[in-house]
């Protein structure tokens, strides 16, 4: 069995907040990551979902080591991302990318589309022009484009193209891991079911990971082979997406699956049983993060952090009642 | 009831919305250019167009004849004499070209100086950040005019002397623009996507940064020239401009100012007038070009 | 369902930019009603005309923009023959408007209960105490907690979530008949946006009001609407029950609007339509559609199609349709 393409254990991250723009005193800290494991396989996806202030954003810049964590690893290919310089995090920048939820904001304006696409090839290889144009090309048919879009600026194309264009980009050099950061929700509807389409297609073609995040349940799940649940900075439950849909576990889950929209207007619609708004990151709750909104809160979930347990084979919940 | 799958190749040029460039009047700055082709024609070609060399006394004139349609008043000096019998339309020719090299190059030199500041500044931050903005803090604190006067005088008056000062002068402005444009485009996406895949901080700066700064620089830059004129001109005034004969607006201004009283009103009006026009158009330029350059950008 | 409350008839409203050398037709012949007590969804994806038809019916459009045919019936009279003056008297009493970003509804120097009061005080004219107790009660028919408490709040000390329950306790203050929510629940948590769908609903069981529901998303429609009608490009494609359009679906773009949406549980591969929303600039020859159609047919790149009916209050806009229909009537006659 080959190591799994990334790898992340009790990932934690806290950042500090201070008052004062000079000299900064601590009055406190945000624990936007706490303690998180999962893993992602090759080939494979794994999709993040949660609500605001949950840390999944937190969570892929720290894959992306736009930040680091303030304990726990993060292991790519079994490598430890943490010590990586130099050489070999150049490696690692090239074989992780990125895709993000702004079409209009994550190409540049002023620079062509081949030369965006071709961008992370200049910096990692020292390929001809030539070379570089027939990569480019090799790519853009990929996502479903003409290789003849290369001369033009992205302000002439649709959200879903640029969209399209940045995930070429993503995979012009050999990426092996994709982290999505809702891709597709700035996207209209007709156009979400290329993109999504488009997605599965390289992955089952390629063999690329993807670490999906995204707050549309059914979509993470149509994408997803494995499913996390974030909630205040805490992974809740992990499951094979199916399993996850029909025997949600955690009591957030099962509020997610109620608050998930029907697909249609006969199926029997129940009542939100959770109450009250998200708490804030800044000021989380005691114990279980979740228990001031539970409808099965017990005493114990106020004082004690309930750890994670794997209660079916490949299903994981962190919650009291298991 | 089934639905077929199509997925049909896209042809290549996008069915997207894009604006169409069709230039109509409204679309051109007409009065800006209108004022300034002219002043730059002059400039160009100041050697064809001046009947008379502006330096000299024109053979055979008194001094301050006044202009043609006055009484005294010649054709062959349509514009007047000054004090010296030097015909003041050459003077103005001449003095265009003076006028509008120093007003574009102390911009360029200016806006050169104070993007690539304004650039390190914004995106590098930390201490570099600290320096630089706490020395436009003090560079701006002297006054712009004075602090001209100042360095004129220990560099000694001549054009370029005169253009590598006004830059120095007036590049904190553009840097302190530039860093508030940069602290926004640094946190774009697409300057985050370059991070992430490992681009160096120059190609970051060069590639991403100063392209999409160089709209507002622009801008800047236009309304700059006007400044940087009248500047110009103030230093030719008191003496520390560009050293006569060399004929140049502020100078002329400053030769004449005792004869104004004395009645002789053109020898100090036509020179003013220029300046007002190029200033102006300059002005208008840049508010044109800044309202251009911004829906534009919008449509992206 | 009660009487037609909002009749709308041919409404056509055009865009015209560049000093009128270039005129796009945002609205473009548009029907429908809305009864008393029912909910309209109004469906489709940017630029269809959906937020330019409620802007329309509201008298809010902006400066580039204008009614240029068609009728608004409210309560039977003509809003688009209204001047601003008349028209602000409807606004807040009759019809009201939730809009998308409840942090750009609300004024941020003012206090909730200035603002909760505001349409109150305008147009029914109350003052001080029962003001005051019209406030408390709003707020809490929209489940703020502790209501007496947050009226003096200001909106930066609200959560997403409750600042668009406020805009709704505004929108009821002044006790309208329709309320239009463009897309109101877009930039919300998906927990909170079920809430605040539960909340709707609830509000409407209570005040029978009416309400137009703009949004992209089936899933809200197939949970909040009765009925719906599905915009493309400036025209209503389709309009009839949320029911009978999920059922069996007659326009190609409703049918593949239905087939691209992912279903929690199936895994089939989604129908994308190819192609782009089209630019309303430029749109294509015949039916907007055909271009993306995989059913088109020669007649739908020459002609226009017409509105047909094909069922109890059920219309298509679609060649297809058009000939299931004739076939039916020859048959019928036969």
């Amino acid at each position: 069995m080959s190591a799994p393409v990334l790898e992340v254990q009790d990932l934690q991250k806290h950042f500090p907040v201070g008052t004062g723009s000079v000299l900064r005193r601590k009055t406190g800290w945000v624990k936007a990551v706490e303690s998180v494991n999962f893993t992602i396989e090759a080939g494979q996806t794994l999709g993040l979902i949660g609500e605001s202030g949950c840390g999944k954003t937190t969570t892929a810049k720290l894959i992306l080591l736009q930040e680091r964590p303030t304990a726990g690893t993060i292991k790519f290919e079994g490598e430890d991302i943490g010590g990586l310089r130099g050489e070999a995090l150049m490696r690692y920048r090239r074989a992780v990318q990125v895709v993000f939820q702004d079409p209009f904001g994550s190409l540049s304006p002023r620079m062509r589309v081949g030369d965006i696409i071709a961008e992370p090839l200049e910096i990692h290889s020292d390929l001809t022009r030539a070379q570089l144009q027939e990569r480019v090309a090799e790519v853009l048919e990929l996502v479903g484009m003409s290789p003849d879009v290369a001369k033009l600026f992205p302000h002439e194309f649709s959200g879903g193209q640029r969209q399209r264009i940045a995930i070429a980009r993503a995979l012009a050099t050999d990426t092996r891991l994709i982290v999505l950061d809702e891709p597709v929700s700035a996207l209209d509807v007709s156009i979400r079911a290329q993109n999504i389409n488009q997605l599965e297609h390289l992955q089952d073609t390629l063999g690329v990971s993807y670490l999906f995040i995204g707050h549309d349940l059914a979509t993470v799940a149509h994408i997803s082979q494995r499913i996390a649940v974030m909630y205040l900075g805490h992974l809740v439950e992990i499951a094979d997406s199916a399993e996850l849909c029909a025997h949600p576990l955690h009591p957030y889950t099962q509020a997610l699956l109620i608050a998930a929209l029907p697909a249609h207007p006969d199926v029997k619609q129940e009542r939100l049983a959770i109450i009250g708004e998200i708490p804030s990151a800044l000021a989380p709750p005691s114990g279980c993060r979740f228990h001031t909104r539970c409808p099965h809160a017990m005493p114990r979930c106020s004082t004690e952090v309930p750890v994670s347990k794997e209660v079916a084979p490949g299903h994981a919940v962190a919650c009291h009642l298991y | 009831m089934s639905i077929t799958i199509v997925e049909r190749k896209i042809a290549a040029q996008a069915g997207s919305p894009s604006q169409r460039k069709r230039f109509n009047a409204r679309e051109w700055p007409v009065l800006p250019l209108l004022i300034l082709v002219p002043f730059v024609v002059a400039a160009l070609f100041a050697e064809v167009i001046a009947p008379y060399d502006p330096t000299q006394p024109v053979a055979g004139a008194t001094y301050f004849l006044p202009p043609f349609w006055m009484e005294g008043g010649s054709l062959h000096t349509l514009l007047g004499t000054d004090f010296q019998g030097r015909d003041i339309l050459s003077r103005l020719i001449f003095g265009a070209r003076v006028s509008l090299i120093v007003g574009v190059m102390g911009t360029v030199v200016a806006g050169g100086l104070g993007t690539a500041f304004g650039i390190l500044s914004g995106y590098l931050g930390g201490w570099v950040d600290q320096v630089i903005m706490r020395v436009t803090d003090a560079w701006l604190a002297l006054p712009a005019l004075v602090f001209a006067i100042f360095l004129a005088t220990l560099l000694g008056p001549s054009m370029w002397n005169i253009v590598t000062i006004l830059g120095l002068v007036y590049w904190t402005r553009y840097a302190r623009v530039i860093r508030g444009e940069v602290l926004s485009l640094r946190e774009r996406e697409y300057v985050k996507l370059a991070e992430i895949a490992g681009a160096s901080r120059t190609r970051v700066i060069l590639r991403h940064i100063l392209p999409n700064v160089m709209n507002t620089a622009m801008v800047l830059g236009s309304l700059t020239i006007g400044v940087v004129i009248i500047a110009e001109a103030s230093l030719s005034f008191l003496g520390v401009g560009v050293p006569p004969p060399e004929p140049a607006w502020g100078l002329m201004l400053s030769e004449a100012r005792s004869t104004l009283m004395a009645g002789k009103w053109w020898l100090t009006v036509f020179p003013g007038v220029c300046i007002l026009l190029v200033v102006l158009a300059t002005q208008l330029f840049g508010d044109w070009l800044r309202i251009r350059l911004d829906p534009q950008l919008r449509n992206l | 369902m009660g009487a037609p409350f909002l009749e709308v008839r041919n409404l056509q409203t055009h865009f015209s930019t560049f000093g009128g050398s270039r005129v796009v037709k945002a609205v473009d012949g548009i029907s429908f009603t809305v009864r008393e007590g029912e909910t309209l969804g109004l469906v489709g994806e940017s630029g269809c005309g959906k937020t330019t038809t409620c802007l329309s019916i509201v008298g809010l459009l902006p400066a580039a923009a204008r009614v240029v045919g068609g009728e608004i019936r409210l309560a039977g009279e003509d809003l688009t023959k209204k001047s601003q003056r008349e028209m602000r008297r409807i606004r807040g009493r009759l019809v009201a408007m939730i809009l998308q970003d409840p942090m750009a509804s609300l004024n941020p120097l003012f206090s909730i209960y200035t603002q909760v009061a505001e349409p109150a005080y305008y147009h029914l004219g109350m003052r001080s105490r029962s003001l005051r107790r019209r406030v408390e009660e709003l707020l809490r028919s929209v489940r703020i907690p502790s209501p007496a408490m947050r009226m003096r709040n200001y909106p930066h000390q609200m959560s997403g979530g409750m600042r668009q329950r406020i805009v709704g306790a505004i929108a009821l203050a002044g006790g309208p008949k329709l309320i239009i929510a463009d897309e109101p629940t877009t930039n919300l948590d998906v927990t909170i946006q079920a809430q605040y769908l539960d909340l709707l609903k609830d509000i409407q069981q209570e005040t029978g009001v009416a309400i137009i529901f703009v949004t992209h998303n089936l899933g809200i429609v197939a949970k909040m609407c009765d009925r719906m009608a599905v915009m493309y490009a400036g025209k209503i494609v389709e309009c009839g029950a949320v029911r009978d359009l999920f059922r069996a679906p007659q326009h190609p773009y409703t049918k593949a609007l239905l087939g691209s949406t992912a279903k929690l549980g199936s895994k089939e591969p989604l129908f994308a339509i190819p192609g782009q929303p089209p630019d309303l600039a430029n749109l294509p020859s015949g039916c907007a559609f055909h271009p993306r159609c995989s059913e088109a047919m020669q007649r739908c790149s020459e002609q226009e199609p017409e509105t047909v009916q094909c069922g109890q209050d059920w219309t298509a806009r679609c060649w297809l349709t058009h000939t299931k229909e004739s076939l039916r009537h020859e048959r019928a006659s036969a």
